[in-house]
């Protein structure tokens, strides 16, 4: 990709599937993941890096998938939200969380704020309440108030001391 | 709302790069983190024919001691500097300002090259780096340029960076351990654009003043080099200060604008004030202990 072309082949790993194809330059990772792919779970909502409702996992990092060139993702692993609960339908953890608590109302905002926190969360990453929260000042939520939202990620923290 | 189209390209050094963009002859936009780029360009506000990715691009990434301080590389991302065990120990006001810039999100794409190239006159990182007294390191096919932060801002999102040039380093100098750190900003919620803010370092010699950086952020076109409030504190000693007066000689060089978040004279009180209460605070501190 050093040499300057408007359209490029691309290959990522998206929800642990290989996943090829030939896109625009210009088209945004988010775009690419909704149309290309299929993820429709990716919710563009301002499409400039405002909202938070299209952000998904890019090695291991949670981002805005409105303000990444799908081909900067060539070669990168990616998890949208339908690569978070197990293949029998369990629920991953902050979704379990979020379903507890009652953390969402039309669901527009939330893949972003669940990969946020599936991204905090992962592994044996234990970020504290505090941390949580202020990774929440990246989405924006026009339903719940927050409050449910708050109540998850208490929940999450405590799941994590335990 | 999508870009309108572009050729990209994604240069493996720093040499490709700069000869792209002497190519394009002003036609090129560098592509760092993103996070200010993708907007503008998925509103079309920005149009350019060729897009510069200098995100493979090695040399440009990671944050080293030096002789004379410390060197990020400007495609370091915001997060990656905000976990650095280095910055932590050494330039403690950067990293809390670093906290400040944008959003968990937009800090894992977003670069510290990026941010003090862009020159929002709001942002924290331009601030900074006029504060703290770093240096810009700049490169193009025609050959290398140093500019002292408080010579690169022209004006809101202008700088002295001509098109064909890349930010390629950027070097803060060491403060002596033990320095006072200032810093304070307010905005309406948390990742927001500064509405008021100020940062700094005081180097202290036996409980006297002996180097002082001062800059606003947001309280005009550029970042703004508080000179007589860093001259008035030179030589002083910390007992012997005061904050208000100091506060009063730094917001007169500053020029705010009135816009539809706050008015200038908001911007001026607010800022006397914090400035006063950081400044003290500070200091207090540093009589305690």
């Amino acid at each position: 990709m050093s040499e300057p072309s408007s359209e490029f082949s691309l290959e990522m790993t998206i929800n642990g599937r290989r996943q090829t194809g030939r896109c625009e330059a210009r088209k945004s990772l988010g775009d690419f993941l909704r149309d290309d792919a299929g993820y429709t779970g990716v919710h563009l909502g301002c499409e400039h890096g405002v909202c938070g409702a299209c952000t998904v996992i890019v090695d291991g990092k949670a981002v805005r998938s409105c303000l990444m060139l799908a081909v900067q993702a060539d070669g990168a692993e990616i998890t949208t939200v339908e690569g978070l609960a197990d293949a029998d339908g369990t629920f991953h953890p902050v979704q379990a969380a979020m379903r507890d608590e009652h953390a969402l109302q039309c669901g527009f905002c939330t893949p972003g704020v669940v990969c946020t926190l599936a991204a905090l969360t992962a592994g044996d990453a234990k970020p504290s309440e505090e941390q949580m929260l202020a990774a929440m000042s990246g989405h924006i939520c026009r339903c719940t108030g927050y409050q449910g939202i708050r109540r998850a990620i208490t929940r999450l923290a405590a799941g994590a001391a335990a | 709302m999508k870009p309108a189209p572009f050729d990209y390209a994604a240069p493996a050094t720093i040499a490709e790069a700069c000869a792209l963009l002497a190519e394009s002859g002003g036609g090129a936009t560098i592509l760092a983190g993103g996070q200010t780029l993708m907007p503008l360009l998925n509103l079309r506000m920005s149009q350019p024919f060729i897009i510069v990715d200098i995100n493979k691009i090695a040399a440009l990434k990671g944050i080293a001691r030096t002789d004379a301080g410390i060197r990020i590389g400007p495609a370091t991302r915001q997060a990656d500097a905000l976990g650095d065990a280095l910055l932590a120990a050494e330039l403690p006001v950067f990293v809390e300002a670093l906290s400040n810039v944008g959003h968990h999100q937009t800090r894992n794409r977003g670069t510290i090259g990026g941010s003090v190239a862009l020159g929002e006159p709001a942002a924290e990182m331009p601030a900074t780096a006029v504060a703290l007294g770093a240096t810009i390191e700049v490169q193009s096919a025609r050959g290398t340029r140093q500019i002292p932060a408080h010579d690169f801002y022209l004006g809101p999102y202008m700088t002295v960076l001509e098109p064909d040039e890349l930010v390629t380093g950027i070097h803060y100098p060491a403060w002596p351990s033990g320095h006072v750190i200032l810093f304070r900003e307010v905005a309406q919620r948390p990742g927001d654009f500064a509405l008021v803010g100020l940062v700094g370092a005081l180097a202290l010699e036996g409980g006297v003043i002996t180097r002082a950086g001062i800059a606003w952020f947001g309280m005009g076109p550029t970042p703004i080099k508080a000179r007589a409030a860093e001259a008035a504190l030179l030589g002083k000693s910390i007992d012997a200060i005061d904050s208000a007066a100091i506060a009063e000689l730094a917001i007169s060089e500053t020029a705010p604008f009135s816009d539809h978040h706050a008015s200038a004279e908001y911007r001026r009180t607010v800022g006397r004030r914090i400035f006063t209460r950081t400044l003290s605070e500070a200091l207090n501190i540093r009589r305690a202990a």
